[in-house]
């Protein structure tokens, strides 16, 4: 049996639908979308039913991780970016839900396509550019330019822009690569167990230490689908953070 | 040489990004540990930056990979 470790990015359509020419169809991927945003409606909604002055377990989990963003947002973005904050959780819990619910076995990891990642972060850098904008008007331009003698701003202004063009591309490469990654790891591993496993004789036995392996692997995906997720959003938080206040640090 | 012989090869070549990414990461973690013996009072501020960091450096070895896939499978 040879399964090729990139099949599990394969997007297969559920409900085919075209309209004028354009493939909408109802995928994989928008079903377990759909999943993830219906998951943290209804985490959100039954730990805040009943509102009682001492939490009970749900409820402190969404009061937890309401404090968690809050605070990242207070520490890297000043008072100024709480009003952002839904835009950040919304962000933050999309991401780690899609993270942590393509680690379950079958389930199609949504952050591993580069087609949703880039439009996360050009959805974060459209955000940065109409808050930069109205802020603080043509001024907003000031960005591109540090303090710093002419003859190194003729240097230092280019590498300015170019570093805020690239930062919707590193900010989607990051998390769908790091995603890919381990999951074509992940299925790297699973293939020496089937391989090993049907060899036969002593070779049947071996198989158990890719196994084992894989479970500390999950371990660690579980860690890096946190990590990204937290790092996703706090640099949305800085980049925002940057769009208020320019380059004078609060 | 073949066109596919050389796709791999080139793959491969690819993957020498992460030599970067390993001595970032390990740059990282190292100076924060150091910093974090000296001073244990504020190494517990500087989490922040420390995750920061190390995403950042392991970005850089992604690249290499996203690099790699390219050339395997969109060429």
């Amino acid at each position: 049996m040879q399964i090729h470790p990139m099949d599990q990015f394969r997007v297969e359509p559920i409900i085919p639908l075209h309209i004028g020419g354009v493939d909408v169809s109802f995928t994989n991927q928008s079903l377990v979308m759909c999943l993830i945003v219906g998951l943290v409606a209804l985490f959100m909604a039954t730990a805040v039913s009943s509102r009682r002055l001492v939490p009970g377990r749900m409820q402190s989990m969404a009061e937890l991780s309401y404090e968690f963003v809050s605070n990242m947002i207070q520490s890297s973005a000043g008072v100024e970016g709480l009003k952002f904050f839904s835009f950040i959780f919304t962000i933050f819990f999309f991401v780690l839900f899609s993270n942590v619910l393509g680690l379950i076995p079958g389930i199609f990891t949504v952050t591993s396509q580069i087609a949703v990642t880039f439009a996360l972060s050009m959805l974060v850098m459209i955000a940065v550019l109409i808050t930069g904008f109205a802020r603080h008007g043509l001024g907003f331009l000031k960005l591109f330019v540090p303090k710093a003698p002419f003859v190194l701003l003729l240097l230092l202004v280019p590498i300015e822009i170019i570093s805020f063009l690239t930062r919707p591309i590193s900010l989607s490469v990051r998390l769908f690569a790091n995603m890919l990654a381990g999951h074509t790891m992940l299925k790297v591993f699973a293939g020496f167990v089937i391989a090993l496993g049907g060899a036969g004789g002593i070779m049947s036995v071996l198989s158990i230490a890719p196994m084992l392996l894989i479970v500390a692997i999950t371990a660690l995906e579980m860690l890096v689908a946190l990590l990204q997720a937290y790092v996703f959003a706090i640099l949305t938080c800085i980049y925002l953070s940057e769009a208020l206040h320019l380059h004078d640090h609060h | 040489m073949s066109v596919e012989a050389a796709k791999m090869i080139g793959a491969g070549l690819a993957c020498i990004a992460l030599v970067g990414a390993g001595i970032g990461i390990g740059n990282v973690f190292g100076s924060y540990l150091s910093g974090a013996l000296r001073n244990p009072g504020a190494a517990a501020g500087q989490t922040t930056n420390l995750l920061l960091g190390f995403a950042l450096c392991e970005a850089t070895g992604l690249f290499g990979l996203v690099i790699a896939l390219l050339i395997l499978f969109a060429f």
